[in-house]
């Protein structure tokens, strides 16, 4: 595929979003309105046509899918890891033992990254602190949250697999 | 009986708003208290609007958009949440704001 063709397709694709998103927040369907959505979605396509679409043209539907089954899996960590920060914000003693790890990962992709790491945060007793080539910087709450990370590396290989970066 | 699931929800989101802002004040330093907001805000915020796109959704069935636009309010707020928290995060600790450890005093 030349790069030419590639450029297309995430321009039609970041305007097909942006128009839909258009139509969504707008909800008038009349002539005036649609053609301004229509004028707007371009412009914003042509701009930024390389922000939301990034990659080879056969892998973005795929991958698009594989992060959406990604999602569930995180809501349940979300909810495990309120529960998590409400005991040990409620528990008269507090238990908590912060540290400071570091660990590498094979990912590389930017949205990988950036999913990895609002992943963390929102997950049981840790927090990103810093992302570098690849090098994570972690907050942990406690011993056990830092463990799970590191050593059981359920996350990164779940990441992996819906950006399909093995 | 939807309005036993929708005040369950909001109660819920009030509920992790309310352990967000309790840890705020009795974690001892800056990051900790980072881990209290910046998760109990995600999903309590979220669960509130939950509950609301909830009732919208049957009480109003007419206006489906306005289920819609809270949908996509949540999924912002998913997004940006833990992204403004990575990013107090970092700027915390590039500044030099050293971590707590245990047995420190709380500041």
């Amino acid at each position: 595929m030349t790069e030419n063709e590639g450029k297309g397709f995430r321009m039609i694709l970041t305007f097909c979003v942006m128009f839909l998103f258009w139509l969504l927040l707008s909800g008038i369907f009349d002539a005036l309105h649609l053609t301004a959505g229509v004028l707007c979605s371009l412009i914003v396509a042509v701009i930024s046509h390389d922000l939301l679409v990034v990659g080879k043209r056969n892998k973005t539907i795929v991958r698009s899918f594989r992060v959406l089954m990604y999602i569930p899996w995180e809501l349940w960590q979300i909810v495990l890891a309120n529960l998590d920060v409400a005991y040990r914000v409620l528990h008269p003693k507090m238990p908590i033992d912060p540290l400071i790890i570091e660990f590498d990962t094979t990912l590389r992709s930017d949205f990988a990254l950036v999913t990895l790491a609002n992943s963390i945060t929102l997950t049981p007793g840790t927090i990103t602190i810093g992302i570098k080539n690849g090098r994570f910087w972690v907050h942990a709450v406690a011993k056990e949250p830092a463990e799970a990370l590191t050593v059981d590396g359920t996350m990164q290989q779940k990441v992996a697999d819906a950006y399909m970066e093995w | 009986m939807l309005e036993v699931v929708v005040v369950l929800v909001l109660v819920l989101g009030v509920f992790f708003l309310f352990v967000g802002a309790i840890g705020l004040l009795r974690f001892p330093d800056f990051y900790t208290r980072l881990h209290a907001t910046g998760k109990c805000d995600t999903l309590g915020v979220g669960l509130v609007i939950l509950g609301l796109l909830i009732y919208h959704l049957f009480y109003y069935s007419d206006s489906l958009l306005v289920c819609v636009k809270l949908f996509f309010l949540i999924l912002f707020i998913f997004i940006s949440n833990p992204t403004a928290t990575y990013a107090l995060m970092k700027a915390a600790y590039r500044t030099g704001v050293a971590p707590w450890k245990l047995g420190d005093e709380r500041r």
